[in-house]
């Protein structure tokens, strides 16, 4: 009898519990689906949004509801629109890989300089609070690696007080283009092997002061392009990657050597 | 009154269950990393304490002291801390998915967060009545959310920070801990002096 008591009330206390937990499943069930959460998986999870969805999840959604592509993860690249479309059973699609690159070759000291000594936050959106940054070209790379922190994937590397992105590793995620409080970093197909890795736009004779590598606008690239791709705006030059064909016209015709060839 | 308000501020100051007796130092350290899911998980937490002490207190009132059951008041209040962190999770999962996302592992480990067991069991020990028993758990629970909520805003500052290489990351996280648990014995008396 001593021994039935607390038994009893355990095991009594025990099926109530759960009897509450089954019922309350039930009323506040979470509709998930199958295939949706099957989607998910197969996609890395970065909510980086380049896929054009606010994150992973809405992206399933609209693959399996919506009838999204499923060669839309750039990160994921070939391997997760292989397998999505194997859940999904429609046929492969690739996907044309991208890669980051930084916009300014502003490496400290051998082509620019600092303007003062900055001993605060070691962040370069705390630095650029204070006169836009430490360098002299108001332009330029900051140097403390915001975008390296923001990388999944550790592409991008640090040197001389300028970002680097590491084009084998890079995935086109677009993380740290958020990063970046100069909007330095741009994304372009992998296939594209040209740049202008200059986002100065001080008119020339300012640029030619403060940086060696920096674009002085003088249009010599927009000459010599055979196919109309590279322009001259705000003193910078920027190519159109729709028209780019890869030729380096531009790159052996720059007299800065800020157009760079990867 | 007076004694109900002492109860409430000593538990949420004095007798913070975090910085002054070391209960639930896992999800102290665990879920501070961000404001919002620190404020979700202290809610939760605060949640599953006041319910669990509103039915332990009579669980070990009308049925456990009768039958001089006295000895299983941890295994039983283990299993109504575990049905109401159930159905927390249940809760959170349909209404905060992101939140649900962000807290991970930690919300079914507030099972195991000895800050609910603890609350629950000092209730009966302490022989608080049932209302004493509410507010206790409620200081408890606020107590464990200024804690959480003051340390995340600390651990924001600290993960800015240039710290040395060999304090990067827990040892950091530990100092500052230390630090800010000192800075709560600094409200040492001042409770009982106000309301008395």
């Amino acid at each position: 009898m001593n021994l039935l008591i607390p038994i009893l009330l355990f095991v009594g206390l025990g099926l109530l519990a759960g009897l509450l937990l089954s019922v309350f499943s039930k009323i506040f069930a979470v509709d998930s689906d199958e295939k949706v959460e099957e989607v998910v998986s197969a996609l890395p999870g970065l909510n980086c949004g380049v896929c054009g969805f606010s994150g992973c999840e809405s992206y399933a959604k609209e693959i399996v509801h919506g009838g999204a592509a499923t060669n839309r993860c750039v990160p994921g690249g070939a391997d997760a629109a292989k397998k999505i479309s194997g859940i999904m059973g429609t046929e492969f699609e690739s996907v044309s890989r991208q890669a980051a690159f930084v916009s300014c070759g502003g490496e400290v000291p051998r082509v620019t300089s600092n303007s003062y000594v900055y001993e605060g936050e070691r962040t370069c959106a705390a630095c650029n609070l204070y006169y836009q940054g430490r360098g002299i070209c108001n332009y330029g790379c900051i140097g403390f690696g915001d975008c390296a922190k923001q990388c999944a994937f550790d592409a991008i590397s640090i040197a001389d007080e300028c970002a680097v992105v590491d084009p084998a590793r890079c995935t086109g995620c677009t993380m740290c283009t958020k990063a970046c409080p100069k909007g330095l970093i741009h994304i372009r197909d992998l296939a594209k092997t040209v740049y202008v890795n200059c986002s100065s736009c001080d008119p020339g004779r300012d640029v030619i002061k403060t940086c060696q590598n920096g674009c002085i606008g003088c249009r010599k690239c927009e000459k010599v392009c055979p196919s109309d791709a590279i322009h001259v705006e705000n003193n910078v030059a920027s190519i159109d990657y729709a028209k780019c064909t890869n030729c380096h016209a531009c790159a052996d015709a720059c007299p800065r050597g800020c157009i760079s060839v990867l | 009154m007076k004694e109900l308000m002492v109860i409430l501020f000593s538990a949420i100051l004095t007798q913070n269950f975090v910085l002054s007796k070391f209960m639930g130092i896992c999800p102290f350290l665990g879920v501070s990393k961000k404001m919002n899911s620190a404020v979700g998980m202290s809610a939760a937490v605060t949640f599953v304490m006041v319910a669990a002490s509103a039915i332990t207190w009579p669980i070990y009132t009308y049925l456990l002291a009768p039958f001089s059951l006295e000895y299983l008041s941890k295994v039983v209040f283990i299993l109504i801390i575990a049905l109401f962190v159930q159905l927390v999770e249940i809760l959170i999962k349909k209404y905060a998915k992101s939140l649900y996302n962000a807290l991970g592992v930690y919300l079914p480990l507030i099972t195991t967060n000895c800050a609910v067991l603890g609350v629950t069991i000092l209730n009966v020990e302490d022989q608080l009545t049932f209302l004493q028993a509410v507010i206790n758990a409620l200081g408890g629970g606020l107590g464990f959310a200024l804690a959480l909520v003051i340390f995340a805003g600390v651990r924001e500052r600290v993960d800015a920070a240039d710290v040395p290489k060999a304090f990067k990351g827990i040892p950091s996280t530990l100092v500052a801990a230390s630090i800010v648990s000192m800075s709560f014995l600094g409200f040492n008396g001042i409770v009982e002096a106000i309301f008395q």
